[in-house]
C-alpha cells in the first residue's frame, strides 16, 4: 500500500525529474518549493469551503435547523456563492483610515496563516520543510497574527473595531501563554521540537495501547488545555469577543468589506486549521494510526480524517457554549489554563522521571484529576455572582 | 465540578444534531418560498385603503380628513385632497383623496394610521412579499395599489372587520334616524297645525 | 560576509529603524519597530541560528511589539502631535551618538576578538542550547528566572484589588 502512501511524494519527484530536463540545476530547490507549495494553495482554502459549509450546516442542525440547502444539492455550492458575493461587493475604505495599515492588515494575516503551513507534516514524507525548530517556527510565525489584529482594529478609525482589538490582543497573549505551555510537555517527551521527529515518536507500537500523547495522563490534559487556547487564539466562541457580532459588531473588521473582509475570514480560518494540524502532530500522533494493523490507510488520510475530527470538535463547541464575560475570560486564563498547563509540565516531567509500570500512571493520572478539581474549584468559587466593583470607572 | 455544564451542553447539541435528521418534527423552520407559515389573525404588515362595493373609485371610504397623514410617526403618508366631493356611505358629501400614496419603504407597520382614522378607512394589510430591485418609485404606493374591498378587510381580519361594519352600521342607522326625524320634522313643519 | 540577501535585510532594519524615530504617528513608530525586529529575526536566521532567530520574531514581535501598542494606546491614543518632531538641540544629539559610535565602532575594530582565527562555520541545534542552558549557564538561567519570577509577582501586587469597592 506504500504506492498510495507516497502517491504525492512520487509525483512530486516525477513532476521535479521533468522539469530537470527544461530548467537549470539552479533551480532545482524552488522548483522543488513550489511544488510542494501549490498543492497546499489548492487544498487549504479547499478545505475552508468546505469547514464553512459543514460549519453553517453543522451548526444548523444543532439548533434544528436545515442550513444552507438552496445553492446547489445540500446546499454544496454555498461556499462558491458566497465567495462570489463577498468578491462583488464595494471595497469601502473609511475616509479616516489609514490606508496604508488598512490593506495591509488582510494580507499580512494570509500571508502568515500560510506560512505557518510550511513546517506542518500532513504525511509520511510529506512537509515542505524539515525545520529543526519548526514548533518554535509555528509560534513565531503565528504571533504576526496578534500585530496584524491590532493593525486592522486601528487603523480602521472606528471605535468598535478599536475595542476589538484591545480585546483581541490581550486575549490572544494571555491565550498564547497556555498554548505554547501544553505543547512543551510534547516537547519534552519527545526530546525534540521539530514536528516530523514529534510524528515519529508516536509511532504504533505492537502493543494494545496507541502510542499516541493523546493516551497519556499530561497528554490528555495537554490536548484538552491546547484545545481551549487554540480556540481562544482562533477568537472563536466561546471566546469570541473580540468579535462579539451583538456587543461590538464584528470587533476589528467591522470596517472591512469586500474581498478584504474575505480574506479575514479566510485567514482566521486558515489560521484555524493550521493550529488543529499542530494538534494532531503533537498529541493525536500525526499522520500515524493508531495501530500497526491501521497502517494500510495512506498516511495523509489518517491525517486529514483526524484534522476533521479535531474540526468537527470545534464547531460543536461553537454550537455549545455561549460567549464569556471578558473577566471571565481572564480568570480563566490566568487562574486556570496557566497553572494548569505549568502542573502539567511537572507532570509530564515525573512521567518520564518514574520509567515505565503502572506506577507513573497511577501518579500521573492522580495528579492530573487532583490538580484539575483544585483549580476548577477555586474558579468556580471566584466566578460565584457578586456585585462587580468598578474600580477605574467611577 | 468545573466543566460538568459543558459536558451537558455538548451532550444536549448532540442529541439535536443526531436528532434533527431522524425527526422531522424537530426541525421547525419552513421552507418559506414553498411553504408558509400560516399567518395570525392580528398580524399586520402594511395599511391598505377600504372601500365598500364596486368600484374603488367611487367606493373608497376615506374622506381626506388627512388625520392620519398628521398622526403617521415617520410621515410617510401623503394626501391632497378633491377640490370636489362625492357622497359617502352615509349618503353626505364629503371630500375624497386625490392623491394617496404611502411609501412602504419608511412606514414602520406600527397601525397609528389605523387607530386614529374616525372613518375606518384605513387598515393593516398581511402582504409582506413586497421585495423588489427598485427600492424608489416601487415601493411608494398609489391609492389605487391601496384600494381593497370591504371583503377583502372581513377575510384578512374577520373580527376586527365585522366590529367595524357594526360601528358603520350604527353610524348609518344614527343618520338614517337622524335623517328620518329631520324629515318627520319637516313634514310636521309643512303641515297645517292640528286644529283642537 | 556581505551577501545579497545580508544587505537586503541591513537595508530593511534600517529603513524600519529610521522610520521609527522619523514617523509622526506613534502607532506607525510601533509597527516601524515590529518590522526592525522581523528583520533582525531574518538576520539571524541567516547567520544559521535558528532558534534565536524563532526566539526572537517569538518574544519581540509577539510580545515587545504588543505591549509597545498597549503602552502607545493607554497613554495618549496615538494621536499626531503638532508641534515639532525634534527638539531643538537634536543636532548636539546626532553629533554625541556619531561620536559615540565611532569610538566604539574603532574600539570594536581594534580589539584582537575582531580578528578571530577562521573557524569552521559551526551548526548549533536546538539540542545543544538547552543542554548548554540547563549545565553550563545554569547559574545564569536561573538567576533570570528568579528576576522574571520577583518581576511577576510584583505586577500582581500593583494590580492586585487594595480592599473593597472606592
Ligand atoms: S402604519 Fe404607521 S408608519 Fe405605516 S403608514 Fe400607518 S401610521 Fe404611518
Ligand atoms: S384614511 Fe382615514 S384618517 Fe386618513 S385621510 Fe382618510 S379618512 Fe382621514
Amino acid at each position: 500500500m506504500s504506492g498510495v502512501d507516497q502517491l504525492f511524494v512520487q509525483l512530486k519527484h516525477w513532476a521535479l525529474a521533468r522539469c530537470a530536463g527544461i530548467l537549470p540545476e539552479a533551480w532545482q530547490p524552488l522548483v522543488s518549493l513550489l511544488l510542494s507549495i501549490i498543492p497546499l494553495l489548492v487544498i487549504f482554502p479547499t478545505l475552508f469551503a468546505a469547514m464553512v459549509w459543514m460549519e453553517r450546516k453543522g451548526l444548523g442542525r444543532i439548533q434544528n435547523r436545515y442550513g444552507p440547502n438552496r445553492v446547489g444539492p445540500f446546499g454544496l455550492l454555498q461556499p462558491a456563492a458566497d465567495g462570489i458575493k463577498a468578491l462583488i461587493k464595494e471595497d469601502i475604505v473609511p475616509r479616516a483610515a489609514d490606508r496604508v495599515v488598512h490593506w495591509l492588515a488582510p494580507v499580512l494575516l494570509v500571508t502568515t496563516a500560510f506560512t505557518v503551513y510550511a513546517v506542518l507534516p500532513f504525511g509520511r514524507n510529506m512537509v515542505v520543510v524539515d525545520l529543526e525548530a519548526g514548533l518554535l517556527f509555528f509560534f513565531a510565525v503565528g504571533t504576526v497574527a496578534e500585530l496584524v489584529v491590532f493593525m486592522a482594529g486601528w487603523s480602521s478609525r472606528n471605535k468598535y473595531a478599536l475595542l476589538g482589538a484591545m480585546r483581541a490582543v490581550a486575549q490572544m497573549i494571555s491565550y498564547e501563554i497556555p498554548l505554547v505551555l501544553s505543547t512543551v510537555t510534547v516537547v519534552m517527551i519527545a526530546g525534540t521540537l521539530s514536528l516530523p521527529q514529534i510524528v515519529l515518536a508516536q509511532s504504533p507500537a505492537s502493543g494494545w495501547w496507541p502510542a499516541w500523547f493523546v493516551f497519556t495522563p499530561w497528554g490528555a490534559a495537554g490536548f484538552v488545555l491546547f484545545l481551549i487556547a487554540a480556540n481562544a487564539e482562533a477568537n472563536r466562541s466561546p471566546f469570541d469577543l473580540p468579535e462579539g457580532e451583538s456587543e461590538i459588531i464584528a470587533g476589528y473588521f467591522i470596517e472591512y468589506s469586500g474581498f478584504k473582509f474575505a480574506l479575514f475570514f479566510l485567514g482566521e480560518y486558515l489560521s484555524l486549521f493550521a493550529v488543529s494540524a499542530l494538534g494532531v502532530t503533537l498529541f493525536l500522533g500525526g499522520w500515524h494510526a493508531p495501530y500497526v494493523v491501521g497502517e494500510w490507510v495512506p498516511s495523509w488520510v489518517w491525517f486529514f480524517l483526524k484534522l476533521l475530527a479535531v474540526l468537527a470538535l470545534f464547531i460543536w463547541t461553537r454550537g455549545t457554549l455561549p460567549r464569556l464575560r471578558q473577566d471571565q475570560l481572564m480568570n480563566f486564563a490566568w487562574k486556570f489554563m496557566i497553572p494548569m498547563t505549568l502542573i502539567n509540565v511537572v507532570i509530564a516531567a515525573l512521567w518520564h522521571w518514574i520509567g515505565s509500570g503502572p506506577v507513573r500512571w497511577l501518579v500521573c493520572s492522580a495528579l492530573v484529576i487532583g490538580a484539575y478539581s483544585l483549580l476548577g474549584r477555586g474558579l468556580m468559587r471566584a466566578g460565584r455572582w457578586m456585585p462587580r466593583t468598578y474600580r477605574f470607572a467611577e | 465540578m468545573l466543566g460538568e455544564g459543558i459536558i451537558k451542553g455538548m451532550v444536549e447539541t448532540a442529541r439535536n444534531f443526531l436528532g434533527s435528521y431522524v425527526r422531522e418534527d424537530r426541525l421547525t423552520t419552513v421552507q418559506y418560498p414553498e411553504e408558509r407559515e400560516p399567518q395570525i389573525e392580528n398580524a399586520r404588515q402594511f395599511p391598505f385603503l377600504v372601500y365598500d362595493g364596486e368600484d374603488w373609485e367611487t367606493g373608497l371610504r376615506c374622506v381626506a380628513c388627512q388625520i392620519c397623514e398628521k398622526e403617521c410617526p415617520p410621515q410617510c403618508i401623503y394626501i391632497v385632497k378633491s377640490k370636489d366631493k362625492k357622497p359617502d356611505y352615509k349618503g353626505q358629501m364629503q371630500f375624497y383623496p386625490a392623491i394617496f400614496d404611502i411609501d412602504l419603504s419608511v412606514c414602520m407597520s406600527c397601525q397609528i394610521c389605523v387607530e386614529v382614522c374616525p372613518f375606518e378607512a384605513i387598515k393593516m394589510d398581511t402582504d409582506y412579499e413586497w421585495s423588489t430591485p427598485d427600492r424608489f418609485a416601487a415601493l411608494l404606493v398609489h391609492k389605487d395599489q391601496l384600494a381593497r374591498p370591504n371583503a377583502y378587510y372581513q377575510q384578512l381580519h374577520p373580527t376586527d372587520a365585522a366590529a367595524s361594519d357594526a360601528v358603520l352600521a350604527q353610524e348609518r342607522a344614527r343618520a338614517q334616524a337622524k335623517a328620518r326625524a329631520a324629515a318627520e320634522l319637516k313634514t310636521k313643519a309643512a303641515a297645517p297645525p292640528p286644529t283642537s | 560576509m556581505v551577501t545579497g540577501p545580508f544587505l537586503i535585510l541591513a537595508a530593511l532594519i534600517l529603513v524600519g529603524a529610521v522610520a521609527a524615530v522619523r514617523m509622526r504617528n506613534l502607532v506607525h513608530c510601533v509597527l516601524a519597530v515590529a518590522v526592525v525586529f522581523v528583520g533582525l529575526a531574518a538576520a539571524y536566521l541567516q547567520l544559521g541560528a535558528q532558534f534565536v532567530g524563532w526566539a526572537q520574531m517569538l518574544i519581540y514581535v509577539g510580545a515587545v511589539a504588543i505591549l509597545l501598542v498597549f503602552a502607545v494606546l493607554l497613554t495618549r491614543g496615538g494621536e499626531v502631535p503638532e508641534r515639532a518632531l525634534f527638539s531643538p538641540g537634536w543636532h548636539w544629539g546626532v553629533t554625541i551618538g556619531a561620536a559615540v559610535f565611532a569610538l566604539l565602532a574603532w574600539a570594536i575594530r581594534q580589539s584582537p576578538a575582531a580578528h578571530p582565527p577562521p573557524a569552521a562555520p559551526v551548526q548549533v541545534t536546538v539540542e545543544q542550547i538547552g543542554t548548554a542552558l540547563m549545565t553550563h549557564d545554569v547559574l545564569a538561567l536561573e538567576v533570570t528566572g528568579l528576576l522574571l519570577t520577583a518581576a511577576l509577582i510584583g505586577a500582581v501586587i500593583i494590580a492586585m484589588n487594595d480592599g473593597g469597592p472606592q
